[in-house]
């Protein structure tokens, strides 16, 4: 943000403690706080919402409750109270509404808004609300003097405030007047003591489209207006009520949505950071239609329209067309209502819709001969065309979740009475059994309870082992269940030596049933070379959650069978004779290596830290991870290929990738505000000194060796063999650091979609947590970078610049391509003070929880991702020798680098 | 130097100590009604009536006073947690209110000033304020939500009069204690803001919540975070937690105000949970070895007992904490802080 130096901004933010305090220590906890923007509710304010006036003024005030709990439901972070109604007893009627949600958690979780043009409103109201309110508003009108006495009055009371830009003269009109009152408020309030963090501006929002030319610059001044206030009055947020501005188009709500939305979507990037708006009430940008958005935006930015003559006349001409649309799409939203029963289960599948699926559920039921025909008749009807679509590509992964979360539903309600029935024999006959694990030592299952879904939905009876599973559990479960496969996942590199133990046992006890290898480190390589080899049943290495069915129906399948069986096999001796080959590229010799090493310039050596040593991040706050999202992995989690923003228009997936983006943002907001998982963060800066390919780390006083492996492969003239130490100073004192985080607190949540029989919700929360993790990472190594090493000065990057990684230093994970060991996890937390941002290990080296990174950080300018890949039998002794190791113990570790 | 700077400075040393309980420490006394009453006309029974003591009998408050000065405490409270008009109401002896609070304050003072004359160390005297028996937040008629037992301007009014006789006593802060309704606090807050501009004189506050459930809210079902939000305007020297469960329960909870209060941390404990017979079981050793790893933790400033505890436990904490360096205050990043019942902040 650009400032204009107006206020001395450190005497806007008087220390609790003044100005002799003890020295701080490095922030903890808070971090940095939300920069996105904040919905406020507006349907509890009597000026804004008719029907919640009618309520107050009946004195249905349980019903007027009801308005509030849906606002926040529907993701209002704040509640605007509003009773300033000629006909109503304003003070009473704010003193009960606001007594009344008080006792109601699901509402009162969230800050209030009391909003007045009365200020004895607006105190009575503020001796009702606990927590930190927002007073809206106090203005100059009345003159200076009285400003700063209800300026006071607001500090006394503990509550921010809404300053609206009005004066002695008037309610400022055009952007001079907006931004001069604006200013003139500011140095009133923070003269005064009051923390400009305290103050939002509401610069008046007026209504466009009007047909007075006077009025055809209001949404372009306030927007311009915006952009001048942040600049000149530091850390103050602005606010507007946004329905005046389509005061125009009353009655037309398609226009009306989305003339906000166009107005938001140019506002806030000049710094609107909240709004008075109907949280259900607004389109996304994107998904306006192209001709309404473009006349909207010639109204908004006063601009001449293309298509010729009058922005306004054009805005209006083609607002008549979608009067009443709206009444149109809820009647054929509602229609599948009234189908056949089968015909809205089918429907019901899908769509994914499980709102009505019990009710229907129990009509079929009733109707059928016996419960369970229910499950094979229309169910499995509805899941078989689910499947259909499925395979020819046209519904998506997160789709299908969506399906078998309805067909959970509809299946729990009918066991009681399947049960009941006490027909054991009329069990359903499945496809097949599976026996699915994560292996031992690993914990990661997104990609396994996908899979598990998928083959649930098309008929496969699923026995999940869960996560960590040891090879006796396995096997137990095979003999116990008589099941028809195996499938095993894992994410991390180990998880492969310990899918080979699993081939191997599987093999020692005379197995013969196939087994699926799945998971995002497997390969047909490693499935060919080491795990087939090991076993002489069916090995087949699955790529993902989509050709897991086709697999799975062929194992079952007497005729397709064998020539799968066959065909895997050849495909696989085929890895293996061209791996043998040699095919692969030439090792230069370790010697030869280091030689051939990145050449260290002591001129892009990083300064010393400014805060060494640890620093511990108790809880990060959620909003500031969520806008630092990097999306594309996300997608790519549920198979939708394609980069983000783009994949929300691909013209294949994007329909998919919309819907799943949308229940992601829901989900982020319900994360975010209620506050379900917890990230906590370590950092770690310390002296170091370089010894070869080796960092020796000077931590709580002890020195620890940290081995780096060398890269082998042969390089072209002007390539270095890269090392990780190589950007670490060889001839004197250097800096290194190292960094833990994690994402606390999922399991009551998953818990609680287990209950439900709701994989979708689990996988998505699993699948945030990690984006979540990411993002903290790449959030911390940003704070990192600027302030607690601080070589970066101030970056001031964007998301987008962040993803691509456009800044100086580098994060190298431990089991990842620079660093690919990961044995070395225990040292880094070691040095980390022990688990780290409360972060533990599992014996093969997996972090708990599940969502978490580590790793340690270089600030070299030259410092850079590279992958090791092979390396030699040379350097791989050499290793072990420097890990102090026997060197069978390094070539377990190093497996998938030797190779 | 007054006394916010006094004590920062102190702090700044080492973890100071506050004081334990009184009630439990009087009942062992077991005094009789008549020890109560005293030569007061009172229509009303008057055994229980712990605050009442600084009239009928200053030696028993004052001696467990001095025991805690004994014991190591720096910070010593008055015996004034329900020397309030609507508690006192409950022993008709509303009229002594004013009294009861001045008397307690000059026993604590002298005690105070004694024990600083000796050795030159500071002591510090806090003007305790119960959170009365009424709530805000809350009705006591499930089939009335609105309906509310007394109004904010009344309970205010009720809290001036307790905090202008604590000041005029001669206390150093005032100790809002044992908060379980935020708009209690709120009102105890703009009372001794009053108070202290009708003395003419700063009053820092204390600020103590008290946890009603394991999840970490009060009564009035703020969180941790979110009561931190809403009185951190009232710029108290000391933000904390008291009574609750014991300090091993407590300690979540400590950690996470610890991470962003951007002022001293008071934290003072129940001594663990009570037995079935309503007794507190945990011995001096036991209370300060959890103490301890709070303190080991880097979470507190000061600390000290709440129900159940005694001058030992005082005693054990002291020597439990020793040496242990004081929580550094975090500094937190400018950010608006908003709250319901839950926390929520917005970049500024």
């Amino acid at each position: 943000m650009q400032v204009l130096k107006t206020v001395d901004p450190s005497k806007a933010t008087p220390s609790p403690l003044g100005a002799d305090a003890p020295l701080p220590s490095p922030r903890q906890g808070e971090g940095r706080a939300s920069s996105t923007f904040v919905n406020i509710g507006e349907r509890t304010n009597v000026t804004g919402s008719a029907r919640f006036k009618k309520l107050v003024m009946a004195g249905d005030y349980a019903a007027a409750v009801e308005v509030a709990r849906q606002q926040v439901e529907n993701g209002a972070q704040v509640i605007d109270v509003n009773m300033d109604e000629g006909l109503l007893d304003a003070e009473h009627a704010m003193t009960t509404f606001l007594k009344l949600i008080a006792a109601e958690p699901d509402i009162a979780r969230v800050p209030v808004m009391v909003d007045s043009s009365k200020w004895t409103v607006i105190e009575a109201g503020l001796k009702c609300v606990s927590g930190k309110p927002i007073v809206n508003s106090i203005s100059m009108k009345e003159g200076e003097e009285e400003f700063l006495r209800y300026a006071r009055k607001v500090r006394t009371y503990g509550a921010a405030v809404v300053v609206m830009a009005f004066d002695e003269v008037g309610q400022a009109d055009t952007k001079a007047r907006k931004v001069e009152i604006c200013e003139r408020a500011y140095r009133l309030l923070v003269g005064d003591g009051f923390p400009a963090e305290d103050i939002i501006f509401d610069p008046n929002i007026f209504a466009v489209a009007t047909g007075i030319d006077e009025h055809r610059r209001y949404a372009l001044d306030f927007i311009e207006a915006c952009r001048e206030i942040k600049a000149r009055c530091p850390h103050v947020h602005l606010s507007g009520g946004l329905s005046n501005l389509s005061f125009s188009f009353r009655g037309n709500e398609p226009v009306r949505r989305a003339m906000h939305s166009v107005f938001l979507y140019h506002a806030i990037p000049a710094g609107l950071d909240m709004a008075i708006v109907n949280a259900g009430q607004l389109d996304v940008y994107d998904t306006i239609d192209a001709e309404l958005r473009e006349a909207c935006e010639d109204v908004i930015l006063d601009r001449r329209p293309k298509a010729g003559g009058d922005a306004t006349e054009r805005l209006v001409e083609l607002a008549e067309r979608y009067k009443g649309t709206d009444a149109a799409t809820e009647k054929a939203a509602a229609e599948w209502r009234g189908w056949p029963v089968t015909r809205r289960l089918e429907h019901a599948l899908v769509k994914g819709i499980d709102a009505f699926v019990v009710e229907d559920t129990e009509e079929a039921r009733l109707e059928a001969e016996r419960p369970i025909h229910v499950i094979e008749g229309p169910l499995m009807d509805g899941m078989n065309v689910v499947g259909d679509l499925f395979g020819a590509g046209k519904m998506f992964l997160p789709q299908v979740v969506k399906s078998a979360r309805v067909m959970k539903k509809a299946v729990a309600h009918l066991i009681p009475f399947i049960e009941a029935e006490k027909e054991k024999s009329g069990a359903t006959q499945g496809k097949g059994k599976v026996v699915m694990a994560t292996v031992k030592g690993d914990v990661h299952d997104i990609g396994k309870n996908i899979v598990g879904v998928v083959l649930q939905c098309n008929g496969f009876e699923v026995i999940d082992l869960g996560v960590m599973v040891p090879w006796q559990d396995i096997l137990r479960a095979v003999d116990e269940n008589g099941a028809d496969m195996i499938g095993l996942s894992g994410l991390i590199t180990p998880s492969l030596d310990e899918m080979v133990t699993v081939a191997t046992e599987m093999q020692r006890e005379g197995l013969d049933l196939p087994l699926l290898i799945g998971g995002a480190t497997t390969s047909k390589a490693h499935t060919a070379l080491r795990i087939d080899q090991a076993y002489d049943g069916p090995v087949i290495h699955v790529l993902d959650a989509s050709r897991a069915v086709g697999v799975a129906s062929s194992l079952v399948s007497e005729t397709q069978r064998d020539p799968l069986v066959a065909r895997t096999a050849e495909e696989y001796e085929q890895v293996r004779v061209a791996r043998a080959r040699g095919g692969q590229n030439e090792l230069a010799a370790l010697a030869e290596a280091r030689a051939n090493a990145f050449p260290y310039d002591p001129e892009g050596k990083a300064p010393p830290p400014l805060r060494p040593g640890l620093h511990h991040y108790g809880e990060w706050p959620l909003r500031d991870l969520r806008a630092s999202i990097d999306w594309t992995p996300f997608f790519r989690a549920w198979e939708l290929a394609g980069t983000y923003p783009a994949i929300l228009d691909d013209p294949v997936v994007g329909e998919s990738a919309r819907a799943l983006f949308k229940d992601a943002e829901a989900m982020l907001d319900r994360i975010v505000s209620e506050h379900w998982i917890t990230p906590r963060g370590t950092v770690g800066l310390w002296r170091c000194r370089r010894e070869g390919d080796d960092v020796l780390v000077l931590a709580s006083n002890e020195e620890t060796r940290i081995p780096f492996l060398r890269q082998q492969v042969k390089k072209r003239e002007g390539r270095a063999n890269m090392c990780l130490a190589d950007f670490i100073d060889p001839d004197g004192e250097d800096w290194i650091g190292g960094f833990a985080v994690g994402i606390h607190g999922l399991e009551p949540h998953l818990a609680r979609f287990k209950d439900a029989n709701d994989d979708y919700s689990d996988i998505l929360l699993k699948a945030l947590a990690d984006r979540l993790a990411e993002a903290f990472a790449e959030t911390l190594h940003a704070h990192v970078r600027e302030s607690v090493w601080g070589y970066a000065g101030t970056e001031h990057l964007t998301n987008q610049q962040l993803i691509r990684e456009n800044y100086v230093g580098i994060r190298p994970a431990p089991g990842y391509p620079a660093c690919p060991d990961h044995s070395l996890k225990p040292a880094l937390f070691e040095m980390l003070g022990g688990n780290p941002a409360d972060v533990t290990l599992t014996d093969n080296f997996a972090m708990l929880p599940t969502s978490a990174v580590s790793g340690f950080y270089f600030a070299h300018r030259d410092s850079q991702y590279f992958g090791v890949a092979r390396i030699g039998r040379d350097q791989l002794e050499d290793y072990a020798a420097r890990r102090g190791v026997a060197v069978e113990q390094a070539e377990r570790w190093l497996r998938p680098n030797l190779d | 130097m007054n006394p916010r700077d006094r004590l920062q400075r102190a702090a700044a040393e080492r973890i100071l100590l506050t004081d334990g309980a009184f009630g439990t420490e009087i009942q062992n006394r077991k005094l009789a009604e008549a020890d109560y009453r005293g030569a007061l006309d009172l229509a009303r029974d008057q055994k229980g009536n712990n605050d009442i003591l600084a009239i009928t009998r200053p030696e028993v408050p004052d001696a467990i006073t001095r025991a805690y000065l004994d014991a190591g405490s720096d910070i010593v409270s008055t015996n004034t947690f329900s020397a309030n008009r609507i508690s006192q109401a409950d022993y008709g002896a509303e009229r002594l209110v004013a009294e009861i609070n001045r008397e307690s304050a000059r026993i604590a003072r002298v005690a105070a000033d004694d024990y600083a004359a000796r050795d030159g160390r500071p002591r510090f005297v806090a003007g305790a304020i119960g959170p009365t028996n009424k709530t805000l937040s809350l009705s006591p008629n499930v089939n009335d939500p609105g309906y509310r037992e007394i109004d904010f301007d009344g309970l205010k009014d009720v809290y001036v009069e307790q905090a202008a006789a604590l000041i005029e006593g001669g206390v150093d802060f005032l100790l809002i204690e044992t908060i379980f309704d935020t708009l209690n606090a709120k009102a105890g807050i703009v009372a001794a803001l009053e108070a202290a501009e009708a003395a003419g004189r700063d009053v820092p506050l204390m600020i103590s919540m008290t946890i009603t459930d394991l999840s970490g809210r009060n009564l009035s079902g703020h969180t941790v975070e979110a009561f931190w939000y809403a009185v951190r305007h009232a710029r108290p020297v000391t933000i904390g937690l008291n009574c609750s469960f014991g300090a091993q329960q407590l300690r979540p909870h400590v950690q996470a105000l610890a991470a962003i209060a951007d002022t001293l941390l008071m934290a003072y404990p129940n001594a663990g949970l009570p037995n079935d017979l309503g007794a507190y079981d945990e011995r001096p050793d036991q209370t300060a070895a959890h103490i301890r790893a709070w303190a080991d933790q880097g979470l507190v400033n000061i600390v000290g007992g709440c129900c159940g505890s005694t001058p030992a436990h005082i005693r054990a904490m002291a020597a439990a904490v020793q040496g242990l360096a004081p929580r550094k205050l975090p500094k937190p990043p400018t950010v608006t802080r908003l709250a319901g019942l839950e926390p929520m902040t917005i970049a500024a």
